[in-house]
């Protein structure tokens, strides 16, 4: 016999209470380590792929949608930006290193993306076949658009116009040289190749109808004066960068400087309201637990005063029951944080596995998300204060008095 | 025998006795000497439970001395009476039998480990052998007949091999045949174990097999 055994006895003898109990609990865990884990991934992806990146230049209008359309590739961008302009940011003497994007088009659901071979490397991508491309209409696969959809070296497609696809521009294929390795960031979902490509389908608007050869000649003249870019990624040289290039930019009658950093805040701070209602949600159902296990304990009290009364008789102090009362508390709880923390990483792990958006992100159950350690001191202090009030009671009942009433 | 010694089982010295200021039970001295037994009778509400309770050290008595194989129960700190408690004395209720969310063994265990008595399975098996219910040991409680929740009691009184058993009427709610068998496990068990035995009743089918009396009620 041990306090163990004894508190797991009683636990026992209730099992639907105390199942109802360890479930309550456990949901509640579940919500709040659910949530931990995706506002951490969350976080962790904005600021990965934000890094080494201190300023986007594109066209005026909203900042965030310019981050969100250049960087994470998920937004429509607001417009696009005369190649003259970026040129004189480009050749800022404060800018250490810039890329441009020039977007527009997808192919088989992907999005293409024009810019320069040394992008790859820069935002942590590898080839891991083939080679970068080294003229237009060569593109490199992203590791989820060549799994996606099985194109291999050599092999051709055609893009589309539009982000999400729409005209076909059948005469200029694109050959896939190289096939990147996978980062778990923005690049994997994308095709690379030139800016020359973007330009190259779009600047002649009669190549696609296979016209008059001096006709498109004129064109060609015309389109390099107006070529486009859709943003420029930018590294700063210097601190004082910061300070003095997005005012620099913004001067500029079209463009615009979405800082990052700041929009990164943005976007956490306005995702982070919802994650926060839903972390209240999952503090609400572990106070609910905690109540659900004061009720459990207080009724197994009563239904448990003639034991107690017993057991003092045969010698057992009011602390070794009080002991008991707690343990059986602090059982519930620890078995409730352990369900509710295994299936919560399960829950993720599982939509990290099934969900193909999910595991393109690389969405996993198997880390621990910052601040989930605190849920166990948080549960256990929960558990204890839920038996606090039947501990007292159990410490000061009144012995004689349940003896004499039998 | 284990548990018995020359020092009397209990000895009362100068007691008075009261319960919300009427006054139970004044004796200028009184002991049971090791393995004695005593009858205690009384009617309804003349204070036998309570006059147990005070050999357990549940009750303070109003003055004097209540002596547990020499040793004065009510000089003890609390949680060092209520393990001497344990060790010392074996009790036997009428209805406050078993403790429901374990099997029997574990009743017995439980005895054991409340007062950090190591007590191996085998003696308490032997134990559950003498009151006949040695099959019974994985039995829920709530499977058992009273008699049998009675029987499997008595053999919980005596795990910690007590100085004195103290049954509060063990018989009263059984028929004749019942009642008999548990007042021959009691004397006998007791007996064997070197206790002495106290039963507080008002069953007056016990009063011919018990020599020494003591009935309360005188000062009601």
């Amino acid at each position: 016999m041990s306090l163990i055994r004894l508190s797991l006895a009683y636990l026992r003898l209730r099992l639907a209470t105390t199942l109802l109990s360890i479930a309550l609990l456990a949901l509640g865990v579940c919500t709040i380590v659910v949530l931990l884990l995706l506002g951490h991934q969350l976080r962790n992806r904005i600021e990965g792929e934000i890094r080494g990146i201190d300023l986007v230049v594109g066209a005026k209008g909203s900042p965030l949608q310019l981050l969100l359309a250049a960087v994470f590739q998920v937004d429509v961008p607001s417009g696009n930006v005369p190649l003259a302009e970026v040129e004189k940011i480009r050749r800022h003497p404060l800018v250490a290193r810039s890329f441009p994007i020039a977007m527009g088009d997808s192919a088989l659901g992907f999005r293409l993306i024009g810019t320069e071979p040394e992008l790859l490397a820069d935002r942590g991508g590898t080839i891991a076949q083939g080679r970068l491309w080294e003229a237009p209409m060569e593109a490199v696969l992203g590791s989820e658009v060549a799994r996606a959809t099985g194109l291999a070296l050599g092999q051709t497609f055609v893009g589309s116009h539009g982000l999400t696809g729409g005209l076909l521009h059948d005469d200029h294929p694109y050959t896939v040289v190289g096939i990147a390795g996978r980062t778990g960031t923005a690049l994997d979902r994308l095709i690379l190749t030139a800016v020359e490509s973007v330009w190259e389908v779009h600047d002649r608007p009669d190549a696609a109808a296979g016209g008059d050869p001096r006709h498109r000649a004129g064109a060609e003249a015309h389109a390099d004066e107006d070529r486009q870019i859709t943003a420029l990624l930018v590294r700063y040289k210097s601190p004082l960068a910061a300070v003095q290039l997005p005012r620099f930019v913004n001067a500029q009658p079209s463009l615009q400087a979405a800082v990052p950093a700041f929009e990164a805040a943005r976007l956490l701070a306005v995702v982070g309201v919802g994650l926060d209602a839903l972390r209240l949600f999952g503090a609400l159902l572990m106070g609910a637990a905690a109540l659900s296990v004061l009720v459990a304990l207080t009724h197994a009290l009563t239904d448990r005063r003639a034991d107690l009364a017993l057991m003092r008789v045969l010698g057992a102090t009011r602390g070794l029951l009080v002991r008991s009362l707690v343990l059986e508390a602090l059982l519930l709880t620890c078995v409730g944080l352990v369900v509710g923390m295994v299936m919560g990483h399960g829950l993720v792990e599982l939509v990290g596995r099934l969900v193909p958006e999910a595991d393109a992100v690389g969405l996993t159950g198997r880390v621990l998300a910052r601040g989930e350690l605190w849920l166990i001191p948080a549960a256990l202090a929960l558990g204890l204060l839920a038996t606090a009030l039947p501990a007292v009671r159990a410490y000061r009942s009144d012995l004689v008095g349940t003896l004499s009433r039998g | 025998m284990a548990g018995s010694t020359d020092v009397e089982a209990v000895t009362l010295e100068g007691v008075r006795l009261a319960v919300g200021g009427r006054l139970l039970l004044e004796l200028e001295r009184w002991a049971l000497p090791a393995s004695g037994r005593v009858l205690v009778s009384g009617p309804s509400g003349s204070g036998k439970t309570s006059f147990l309770q005070m050999l357990a050290g549940l009750l303070r008595p109003a003055s004097g001395r209540v002596l547990v194989g020499g040793q004065d129960i009510n000089e003890l700190p609390e949680a060092r009476r209520d393990v001497f408690r344990g060790r010392t004395i074996g009790f036997v209720f009428q209805t406050l039998h078993l403790v429901r969310a374990l099997n029997v063994l574990d009743n017995l265990r439980l005895a054991a480990f409340l007062v950090g008595n190591k007590v191996a399975d085998r003696r308490l098996l032997e134990l559950l052998e003498r009151v006949g219910l040695a099959d019974r040991a994985d039995a829920r409680t709530y499977e058992l007949s009273q008699g049998e929740a009675q029987r499997i009691a008595i053999a919980r009184a005596l795990v910690n091999t007590p100085r004195v058993v103290l049954a509060d009427e063990p018989t009263s709610a059984l028929d004749d045949e019942r009642a008999d068998t548990i007042r021959r496990l009691l004397v006998g068990s007791a007996a064997e174990s070197g206790a002495a035995l106290v039963v507080a009743t008002h069953d007056s089918r016990l009063v011919p097999h018990f020599e020494e009396r003591l009935v309360l009620g005188g000062h009601g």
